[in-house]
């Protein structure tokens, strides 16, 4: 720990206790020594991206960039095409519309796991947290692998299962079909999500007192009449991280998609922002039209989770 | 009695939710275990007989897998220690201090948190390849460490905030040095927080995809995530290989669930903690 000595000033009545002084007279120098190595590597890896990107997204990359020519500045001109061309719109409506869904998907099966959790006994509980756990700590890649073998056209034991149940399901390709090719993404990924949201709200839940709850159902409120007007207030700060943590990160959903992608079409009307992104940057180069869509989810990142950033900084005021 | 009846049916409704969550999980061991001709049937094996670990064994004797192994050690140590160090740095520093640009740093803090890797990846290609660290360890370790030094330190900063200054003090009226103090009275108060804050990094490098995929084109510097994709694309030129493939998958995500189960408790209570306290 760095000390400030030239600081210590006017301690006559304390020269017993040097070494209280500086800390509490809280030398400036010494935080921003504390915080220059953090705000180097993020300033770093995380900045100055987010600079160039902007930049970036102001300028023509066609193919006599590939070879080497200077990107002209032209404006909002990506953005522009970015909002009349209904193929580039219909991607960013197609990841808006996926992460709604998924992520209020993901919130109500997570809370109402939370609540089975709550009202079953210890074993039937705890099964059900450990089958939680092991598919939260699931690494994406390992977990869509299994996915997509589940799904497996020929072999997969879902087509087989809905096959043995009479319905038409033999060799059903459903990463052929943009909707089926949706839905067992939209499978996967509340699959994976919806372990954590039970978990936290498990955690909130056990934060209500049983005694209110007891005093409510003698006042004659029935089970969702205590839902409404007990237990959700008092689990509303989770409730609402967890909906925000889940808008973002299904907003910004990628190996799902590319390891379905992988495993079955690669057309464009696949796509979601993430894949379109990485396509655009590696494949057509267009990087000025990349980084037009990387501020697109940036911008609606930011006004997603705007109320909870105002919300906090409130706190931190106190 | 309806009451009882009701219990009931929550109970197996309980279980059959386990039992649909688990099963890929299940499925993915199962397949690894079965012969590869076994699965190439058409009809499901549902239970691992007759197991064997032949294809496990061929996996994991594959020198490719050795190198990514490798590769993600190396990667994963370095981004977690890097990021453990600054950002504890930082979380003493708004813990502890009051200062001018307090307040933005934490704004910063909270907003870098919200970035999403997948709409930064070509800036950071540009800025590695640059500085010609495609490939290396340190280039994406320090893309890693700037991904996860925002949820650390916001989490830090709670346990730091949790150790009185008074203790310290009172270690320092005792004889100690003000080094000394803090060593040997806050550290080992702040262990927790550092361990759950550490694991969370751990989990964050190992398992990471995007920036790996854009950053580490070369084969022989694959992390083990993309060295599991390449294996897959990999055998599935012909007819897929699923026995290989779930064997792979196997043992990638056996050591990370064992792992993750260890010290998952410490990890919820200090996510939702940092997430609901601020």
């Amino acid at each position: 720990m760095p000390t400030a000595p030239a600081t210590r000033t006017g301690s006559a009545a304390a020269p017993a206790t040097p070494a209280r002084a500086p800390r509490r007279r809280r030398t400036p120098r010494v935080p921003y020594l504390l915080l220059l190595p953090a705000v180097l590597v993020l300033l770093l890896g995380m900045g100055y991206p987010v600079v160039w990107q902007a930049l970036t997204s102001l300028r023509d990359f066609g193919l006599a960039q590939q070879f080497g020519a200077p990107a002209e500045f032209i404006g909002l001109g990506n953005y522009a095409e970015l909002v009349t061309d209904p193929q580039l719109l219909a991607v960013v409506a197609r990841s808006i519309a996926f992460c709604l869904v998924a992520a209020g998907l993901t919130v109500l099966l997570g809370t109402l796991f939370a609540l089975l959790m709550t009202a079953v006994a210890t074993p039937a509980r705890m099964t059900l947290q450990v089958s939680l756990l092991l598919a939260w700590a699931m690494p994406v890649v390992a977990a869509m692998t299994v996915w997509i073998w589940l799904f497996d056209r020929r072999r997969g034991v879902i087509n087989y299962t809905l096959d043995a149940l009479g319905l038409p399901f033999e060799r059903f390709d459903w990463l052929s079909n943009p909707w089926t090719f949706f839905l067992v993404a939209l499978i996967v990924v509340v699959w994976m999500s919806v372990p954590f949201v039970a978990f936290a709200m498990y955690a909130g839940l056990t934060q209500v007192s049983p005694e209110v709850l007891e005093a409510a159902a003698i006042d004659g409120a029935d089970g969702f009449a205590r839902f409404r007007h007990i237990i959700l207030p008092m689990v509303r700060p989770v409730l609402s991280i967890v909906l925000l943590l889940q808008l973002i990160w299904d907003l910004r959903v990628f190996t799902q998609f590319t390891m379905l992608q992988d495993a079955g079409s690669k057309s464009s009307d696949y796509d979601v922002l993430g894949t379109y992104i990485y396509k655009l940057a590696t494949s057509a180069q267009d990087f000025g039209m990349a980084s037009a869509f990387s501020i697109i989810v940036l911008l609606l990142t930011i006004a997603l989770s705007w109320f909870y950033v105002r919300d906090l900084m409130k706190q931190e005021d106190q | 009695m309806t009451a009882r009846l009701s219990r009931r049916l929550l109970t197996a409704l309980a279980f059959l939710i386990a039992l649909v969550w688990v099963f890929p999980v299940y499925w993915m061991l199962n397949s690894a275990l079965l012969p590869n001709t076994v699965l190439q049937s058409f009809i499901p094996t549902f239970f691992p007989v007759p197991a064997t670990l032949s294809n496990l064994r061929s996996v994991a004797t594959d020198p490719s897998f050795y190198s990514a192994l490798t590769m993600s050690l190396a990667v994963t140590f370095t981004a977690v220690i890097g990021c453990l160090l600054f950002a504890f740095l930082a979380a003493l520093a708004i813990s502890r201090f009051r200062f001018r640009g307090r307040a933005s740093f934490v704004l910063a803090v909270l907003l870098v948190q919200m970035l999403p890797a997948e709409g930064l990846f070509i800036a950071q290609y540009k800025m590695v390849s640059a500085a010609g660290l495609l490939n290396s360890v340190i280039g994406i370790s320090v893309i890693y460490m700037a991904a996860v030094i925002p949820f650390t330190v916001w989490m830090l900063r709670g346990f730091v905030a949790a150790v009185p200054l008074e203790l310290e003090e009172a270690g320092m009226m005792d004889g100690l040095s003000r080094s000394g103090a803090f060593m040997r009275i806050t550290l080992p108060l702040l262990a927790p927080g550092l361990v759950a804050s550490g694991v969370y990094a751990f989990l964050q490098a190992w398992n990471e995809f995007t920036v790996a995929l854009v950053l580490l084109p070369d084969s022989a510097a694959h992390t083990l995530p993309l060295w599991l994709r390449s294996f897959i694309q990999a055998s599935a030129t012909r007819e897929t290989d699923w026995a290989q493939v779930m064997a792979a998958s196997t043992i990638v995500a056996v050591p990370v669930i064992l792992f993750f189960l260890l010290v998952q408790g410490r990890m919820t209570s200090g996510l939702v903690a940092g997430a609901v306290k601020g």
